[in-house]
């Protein structure tokens, strides 16, 4: 028998998400591992550099902010595409969770009395003597008041090291290095995961009460290009699609950052364009005021990003090495913002493409960044389907987002619904036991084994798995991106189908012992590819546009047929995912006019 | 020592380059990169005998023939890569790397103030990627298997700043008053050079020195020694 480990709570991802439903779980008195990947200082969260929204309102330009402002930039940001009694739960905490990492230790900028002129528009704001030492916050895109909290640029980092600290210091468990391969199930409950220890190839079990998926998001999908960590492949929602049970919700709402970097996909925060950075055509020319003459760069994400593209098509970009982008210009902020509150920007822009944002221009263009789309649950957390299984962060469907996240309020998600998911599971555990049927253990330990024999001996043929993802990834980017047509759609399904079909018959070139790093490839690309045909089927299907999710043939938003959630599931041996639709929670607000994004609209 | 041979285009960096080798030539190479951004600390490793980050070394700026050996000190895991998530938890056991209070979080309350000086004061320390250059390249960690080096000392010293960590300098002391932190150091800085952050590791284990020198002679405890 392999290697068991039981525990009461076991958290899959160590990110934001995971590590805070972690403690919280722990803090209740429940016993809890976390799996990860890589150490958990390293995950995808460390590299948010912008910030957090909570809505203090204690900056100048934050006054009178309060969490149902939160609420309504967050409820148009999403297309009203999200669940409002989650948006609400949220607004209400992030303040809250907010200041609890200051107590445990997060050094948030503070508000500094005086007066100081924005270098965006040459206009002065004063902060209160009041105020003073307060957390204040800067703008970001999509918002009515100023509300991203941040640590300089590098948040993600302070968030995660401060988080991880409580981890060290509550002594919760963590194993690094881990890749959970499959879900143990049976019977609508889960019972844990089959896992593969990356230090030496070896399978081992985790059986677990209650286990919380929070694997980030699935930005790797589309390859190369995208702003996401390398190990963002959407593992944990491809395991929960494995079991034909368990639906993902909205897949297709995919978002792309206005701002990567050309040529290497390397973020580049929108705090350069909160602090008044612009974008630049080829002629040097600043157009973005004239699509969007209200919140110019500072449209939400989805509408700068698709303006981006149309002053491209008009020819206005600059084609260069292979790449076709637009300028971003900050120079006008000066080499001591630049240095300071913008270090992790230029760092980045002067080490991977050789530019000095403090004399020169940066060349960025719209590259995928971010995940509305995973695993469906409920306002516990509780994904659809499994008893016992829970998601949270980038990798879940909570669906505070809808078809569109606001900047900021996705690390905000993590700590939120990390908190309310760890206490949630927490409370489903009192008193609750479980007995783990063994012959439910050995089937999955067997269907894994298996599965990476036949791998090894290229029992099902001898695709080369890099080739296959390769394939996939381009399928999506050339197909599936931020303008979408009908043809274009149906294409990308079908290409994706064969590589789906090439994809079942991988066979390695390594032997397959230890650690090999190609088998560790190998057994995730049966899964993402279906996740990839979730996306593409889904786009295909719904025939309208909200947020991110933009039809060229289908133009405008429907209300009367769309507001709605797609729920991909993949039967047993299906070759597309079954899709259903599931109702949106509408609360207070109901379905209006984004008020910017529409404004210029040719139609 | 293995070889692989790779033709050099203008851009080319060793993220891109070990994963063509990976991809193309040796398909069960081991290393270790995840933001590929220089954010996150993974893929650093000996670079023509500097240690370094990968991801954000060109090839251009190395000579024609590169030689890459594992990160020394830390546990190899095979190749290029090497565990040092589980000495940085260490590290962060023994350095009690959060803020020790005994006040309880309030979520009524409105947050302690803090001046932006403070806070930029910290973040300065708090910018450390956990990639183990500065242990690397330590003459002290490569002879001493239990010193901080310079990042535990670095950690140790962002909470000395904190006005939030309650502990005076005789609980310092008692975490790096000994050959293994504070008095280990040589004091030959490979590590302030070689910190891909620009870290102030310098100013940091000075301050530290002090502070345990002062907690020596004045313990307001009784220390363990
Ligand atoms: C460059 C960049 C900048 C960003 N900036 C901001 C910002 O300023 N503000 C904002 O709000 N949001 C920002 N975001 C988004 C935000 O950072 C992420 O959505 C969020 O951090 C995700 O956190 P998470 O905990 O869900 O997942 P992650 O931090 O990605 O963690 C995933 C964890 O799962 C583990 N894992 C994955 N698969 C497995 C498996 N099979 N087995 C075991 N473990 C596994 C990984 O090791 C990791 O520990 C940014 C994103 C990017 C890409
Ligand atoms: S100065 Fe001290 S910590 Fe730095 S490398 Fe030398 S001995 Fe190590
Ligand atoms: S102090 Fe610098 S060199 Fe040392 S681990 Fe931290 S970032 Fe790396
Ligand atoms: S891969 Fe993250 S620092 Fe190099």
């Amino acid at each position: 028998m392999v290697e068991t480990i039981i525990t009461d709570v076991l958290v899959v991802g160590a990110g934001l998400a995971g590590e805070r439903a972690a403690i919280e779980a722990s803090s209740y008195g429940h016993d809890v591992i976390m799996l990860s990947l890589v150490p958990p200082r390293r995950s995808h969260s460390a590299a948010a550099q912008g910030g957090m929204q909570a809505s203090f309102g204690n900056s100048a330009k934050g006054l009178g902010d309060n969490p149902d402002i939160h609420f309504a930039d967050t409820v148009k940001g999403s297309d009203w595409g999200a669940d409002q009694d989650r948006v609400r739960l949220f607004c209400d905490l992030a303040p809250v969770a907010a200041r609890q990492m200051a107590h445990w230790g997060i050094p948030w900028n503070r508000v500094v009395a005086g007066k100081k002129q924005l270098p965006k528009d040459g206009s002065w704001i004063e902060d209160s003597k009041e105020n003073e030492g307060l957390i204040t916050a800067r703008d970001f895109g999509g918002v009515a008041k100023w509300r991203c909290c941040y640590t300089s640029d590098g948040t993600g980092h302070t968030l995660l090291y401060t988080m991880d600290n409580v981890v060290v210091q509550l002594g919760i468990k963590m194993h690094d290095r881990i890749e959970a391969i499959s879900l143990i199930y049976d019977d609508g409950t889960c019972y844990g995961v089959v896992a593969r220890n990356l230090r030496n190839g070896e399978i081992r079990v985790y059986l677990a009460k209650s286990t919380i998926i929070a694997t980030g998001g699935a930005g790797r999908l589309y390859g190369m290009m995208s702003t996401n960590a390398v190990i963002s492949e959407g593992m944990g929602q491809a395991l929960c699609l494995d079991t034909g049970i368990v639906p993902l919700g909205n897949m297709e709402a995919v978002q792309f950052h206005p701002t990567g970097l050309a040529h290497v996909s390397i973020l580049m925060t929108e705090g350069a364009r909160g602090d008044g950075g612009y974008l630049l055509d080829k002629n040097l020319h600043r157009f973005m005021p004239e699509y969007e003459p209200k919140k110019a760069e500072l449209a939400s994400r989805d509408v700068v990003s698709r303006r981006m593209v149309e002053h491209m098509r008009k020819g206005l970009g600059i084609e260069e090495a292979g790449d076709h982008f637009l300028w971003l210009d900050v120079r006008h902020l000066g080499k001591e913002h630049l240095e300071t509150n913008l270090r992790d920007v230029t760092e980045m822009a002067r080490d991977f493409v050789g530019v000095d944002p403090v004399k020169e221009l940066v060349p960025v263009r719209p590259t995928q960044h971010y995940t509305m789309g995973g695993i469906r649950t409920n306002i516990d957390g509780a994904a659809s389907g499994l008893k016992g299984l829970y998601a949270c962060g980038e990798a879940s469907c909570w669906d505070m987002h809808g078809f569109n996240r606001l900047g900021g309020n996705s690390v905000a998600e993590t700590v939120v619904a990390g908190m309310i998911v760890g206490r949630k599971v927490a409370e489903h555990l009192e008193g609750y036991e479980v007995s783990y049927p063994t012959h439910v253990i050995r089937d999955a330990v067997a269907r894994q084994e298996d599965r990476i024999n036949r791998l090894v001996k290229c029992s099902d043929g001898k695709e080369n798995c890099y080739e296959v993802s390769a394939a996939m990834s381009e399928i999506l980017e050339k197909r599936v991106h931020i303008f979408r047509q009908g043809p274009e759609l149906e294409k990308a399904v079908s290409e994706l189908q064969e590589v789906y079909a090439r994809a079942l018959k991988i066979g390695l070139r390594s032997n397959g012992v230890g650690v090999d790093p190609e088998l560790a490839q190998a057994l995730k690309i049966p899964g993402l590819v279906r996740m990839a045909l979730c996306v593409a089927y889904g786009a295909l299907k719904r025939t309208e546009s909200r947020g991110s999710h933009y039809r060229e043939d289908f133009p405008s938003r429907d209300d009367k047929n769309w507001l709605k959630r797609t729920l991909a599931r993949w039967p047993e041996g299906a070759e597309l995912p079954e899709l259903k639709y599931g109702k949106i929670v509408i609360t207070e607000s109901q379905p209006g006019d984004r008020g910017y994004g529409e404004s210029a609209r040719k139609d | 020592m293995q070889e692989y041979r790779l033709e050099e285009y203008p851009g080319l960096n060793l993220y891109i380059a070990l994963n063509k080798i990976r991809e193309e030539q040796d398909s069960s190479l081991q290393f270790d990169f995840v933001c590929r951004a220089g954010i996150c600390g993974s893929c650093a490793m000996v670079i023509n005998g500097r240690p370094g980050l990968a991801c954000k070394t060109l090839v251009s700026t190395l000579s024609r023939t590169i030689t890459l050996t594992p990160l020394p000190v830390f546990k190899l895991v095979g190749d290029l890569s090497v565990d040092t998530g589980t000495w940085f938890r260490e590290m962060a056991e023994r350095a009690g790397s959060w803020v020790h209070t005994d006040k309880e979080f309030d979520p009524e309350a409105e947050e302690e103030r803090m001046s932006n000086e403070k806070a930029i004061e910290i973040f300065e320390l708090e910018r450390c990627i956990e990639c183990g250059c500065c242990i690397a390249s330590c003459g002290t960690a490569n002879m001493r298997e239990d010193f901080m080096g310079a990042a535990g000392l670095n950690r140790i010293a962002r909470f000395m700043i904190d006005p939030r960590d309650q502990r005076d300098g005789a609980d310092f002391f008692e975490v790096v008053g000994s050959d293994d932190g504070a008095f280990g150091c040589m004091g030959l800085m490979a590590c302030d050079d070689l910190c891909p952050k620009d870290l102030p590791l310098q100013a940091q284990l000075s301050r530290v020195r002090r502070a345990m020198a002062k907690a020596a002679f004045a313990p307001k405890k009784k220390v363990a020694f």
